[in-house]
């Protein structure tokens, strides 16, 4: 049986890829939609803390399956190559669902600010890095920000940041509010003169969009929502798109390559269905939507005639400039309980500290922890302290309700040879080459965890703590995780860039990528808002593009 | 794209080198456990005592730590099985040679030492020079932390002992606290 030729082929239906496929099915195109993993369930795992999204001991809920799925690490030090697995830290994954991370993450509703789309002019070349600014403006992206904010759903209130331009139309749901320490907090960084908001969350504070409120449970980020309160593409947009009729979902799929023929034009692509079979797609477009890692992997695992080093790759950008978050911060420990179980934890931020930090290239954003899951917190201790026995046991009992955790992600300095390529001499449960990570962060990070550090430190000492240790990050190794952008960079030129500022590949103008690959840099912030942002925005010029017909076949 | 069979199959066991998996039960005594035989379950269960001693609150044999690792070990853990095996084996040995007694038979002083110079790489014995002792304390520790601080559902964690002694609410809804002993939460917020 051959599949009916159809307009679009949307590969991963995640936070870049289900805004896609509703903008391209909301407006006449007929698409299908492609996503390796399934629907996901809360009952699936519940409350299970061993296998969440967050803690991955004995797997990930949402996939994907250590059993067809794995990556080569390269350790930057000796060169020694291993095979890694998804529950694995170094395999960096992201989940493999319909809505992949959208279904389990924090929730976290950030815009990025008008200086990271330009991080180039604001702090000026930096040696070892490829520090750029994106193609596109804060403004250009701002109208999609909105529709992302209200289509999906985002609870906030903004006003109270100083530091971020005035949004054109306010937010569809009030903020949550603080939970106990979440108030103390807000109280004390206000005594430091800094300026804290409750955090805009992808997350239902009343009942909006036909799905309930949030009842605050603990364990939020890593699990579904048992009441659907949290706000994903899974129970918004790619609902939208199957019900104009004009988009196919198919589930369990794992996308292989795309086909380029002779001409240099996409024509569809190869993917092994639900049973293993080897199946095409035609189509006259191929949005690749798969995360850093694996749209990378797909456009390079994608040879031709034309591109035999893998689609769009004929300047040696795919896959490079990989960056995730260097997550660090501090724990406080205090002298009563602060754990009044009003979930999920994280609940206030601060922006004072993402831009102008004297001798500091960017920063990031700052927030209280979500709530550390009795396993999770039994590395959470001063340092030097026992990991075992009678004393670790007494400091567990006494502390799991007496810590509080103050971080943030830092913006990384991108950096040319933190890059995902492919190995032809190891492959997954298909056959289809794996994706091999390499390279190390830019070493201007740890100078920025230092800083942000000392913040979070200094805020957890105004709050109260009468000890606090801090957890630095962005030493060496690679980063990526669930944050992971950066690989198919766009930009204006052709021989330092991926694709345009459409998301458009340079040299094959019928395939676009769309999800965090996208990114130039990747913000001091939780990016999911932003991928999504750019989903609607890629999906919103290929149908303008459409329109012209320029790209119908 | 071209798929070699072959590698295919090379890839596939690659990433499955656990399919070698050891047999049941050590000798021919039937066991009680998934995986470990009789002995090494004793083994485990002393160690994991010492990382989780019972005091106030039950420890990790009342928690049943062994019986979350017997039943990972025979599922998620399985790679993990020879570790486990020639560990066991090999701790043992430096018990029987320097104390002429099993792990689990000396004292709990004698234990804590034994596991202290493990977690230091300073154990005697053959095996220890290629598979760093503090390697497997590691392991052993953090799957003990899991049974006893993870799901019940896992095998460990029994009547949520756990939950039980850091006083969060199970089955989880809010405001339904469904122990009966401790007060301590209200206590704190009433001071």
């Amino acid at each position: 049986m051959t599949n009916r030729h159809v307009n679009a082929v949307v590969i991963g239906a995640g936070a870049g890829g289900g805004p896609v496929a509703k903008e391209l099915a909301t407006s006449g195109l007929s698409v299908v939609l492609f996503e390796r993993g399934r629907w996901a369930k809360y009952d699936d795992h519940d409350d299970d803390e061993l296998i969440s999204q967050r803690t991955t001991v004995l797997g990930n809920a949402f996939g994907p399956h250590r059993d067809k799925h794995w990556r080569i690490f390269v350790d930057q030090r000796s060169g020694k190559e291993t095979i890694v697995y998804p529950h694995e830290g170094a395999y960096n994954n992201n989940a493999a669902c319909v809505g992949s991370g959208t279904v389990s993450y924090g929730a976290m509703a950030w815009r990025f600010m008008p200086q990271d789309f330009r991080m180039k002019t604001t702090y000026g070349h930096v040696d070892g890095s490829t520090l750029e600014d994106w193609p596109i403006s804060y403004d250009d992206l701002d109208p999609f920000y909105e529709k992302a904010e209200w289509e999906i759903g985002v609870s906030g209130a903004d006003p109270q940041n100083p530091f971020v331009p005035e949004r054109k139309k306010h937010l569809p749901m009030p903020p949550f509010e603080f939970n106990r320490e979440g108030r103390m907090l807000y109280e004390a960084a206000k005594r430091r003169g800094w300026h804290p908001f409750p955090i805009p969350m992808l997350r239902n504070s009343i009942p909006y969009n036909g799905r309930p409120g949030c009842y605050r449970m603990r364990t939020c980020v890593g699990f579904a929502c048992p009441v659907n309160a949290k706000c994903g593409t899974h129970n918004t947009v790619i609902p939208v798109a199957l019900a104009s009729g004009n988009c196919e979902l198919r589930i369990n799929c794992q996308v292989a390559e795309i086909m380029v023929n002779d001409q240099g034009k996409a024509t569809g692509i190869n993917y092994f269905d639900e049973n293993g079979k080897g199946q095409i797609q035609t189509a006259d477009l191929v949005i690749v939507s798969g995360s850093a890692t694996e749209t990378a992997r797909l456009l390079l695992n994608s040879k031709s005639k034309l591109f035999p080093n893998g689609a769009g790759n004929n300047f040696d950008w795919v896959g490079r400039n990989l960056q995730g978050h260097a997550y660090t911060g501090a724990v406080g420990l205090f002298d009563r309980d602060l754990y009044d179980d009003v979930g999920p934890g994280a609940c206030v931020a601060l922006s004072d500290f993402n831009h102008g930090n004297e001798g500091i290239i960017g920063g990031g954003m700052m927030a209280n922890e979500f709530f550390r899951l009795p396993y999770l917190f039994t590395n959470q201790r001063p340092p030097g302290s026992p990991s075992w026995g009678k004393a670790h046991k007494d400091y567990h009992r006494q502390n799991y309700k007496r810590t509080m955790s103050v971080k943030g992600p830092c913006q990384e300095i991108p950096n040319f040879d933190a890059r995902i390529t492919v190995d032809p001499s190891v492959k997954d449960f298909w056959g289809i080459p794996v994706g091999k990570l390499m390279g190390a962060r830019h070493p201007a990070d740890r100078k920025v965890c230092e800083f942000i550090a000392d913040r979070c430190e200094e805020w957890l000492l105004e709050t109260g703590a009468y000890k606090v240790w801090k957890e630095i990050g962005g030493g060496g190794g690679l980063s990526g995780g669930q944050h992971q952008a950066g690989t198919c960079r766009m930009g204006n030129d052709k021989q330092t860039s991926v694709t345009n500022k459409f998301g458009q590949l340079h040299e094959i103008d019928n395939v676009f990528v769309a999800d965090g690959s996208l990114m130039v840099t990747n913000g001091g912030f939780n990016p999911a808002l932003t991928i999504m942002a750019l989903g609607f925005y890629v999906g919103n010029q290929i149908v303008k593009q459409w329109n012209g017909t320029h790209l119908k076949s | 794209m071209n798929i070699d069979r072959r590698k295919f199959i090379q890839s596939i066991s690659l990433a499955s080198g656990s399919l070698l998996l050891f047999p049941a039960c050590g000798g021919s005594q039937k066991s009680v456990w998934r995986f470990l035989s009789d002995d090494e379950a004793l083994t485990i269960i002393a160690i994991a005592e010492q990382i989780i001693p019972a005091d106030e609150d039950p420890g990790a044999t009342d928690a049943g730590v062994v019986n979350f690792i017997d039943k990972q070990l025979s599922g998620f853990y399985s790679n993990f099985q020879e570790s486990y095996r020639k560990g066991i084996t090999a701790l043992n040995e430096f018990c029987h040679k320097k104390y002429n007694q099993p792990f689990e038979k000396l004292e709990w002083n004698k234990q804590t030492e034994v596991l202290k110079l493990m977690e230091k790489n300073s154990i005697e014995g053959e095996y220890w020079k290629e598979n760093p002792s503090s390697r497997f304390f590691r392991m052993l520790r953090d799957h003990s932390m899991q049974g006893f601080y993870g799901s019940p559902r896992h095998g460990g964690n029994k009547n949520y002992v756990s939950y039980k002694m850091i006083r969060i609410d199970y089955p989880h809804v809010i405001g339904q606290n469904r122990y009966a002993s401790r007060c301590e939460t209200l206590n704190a917020f009433a001071k």
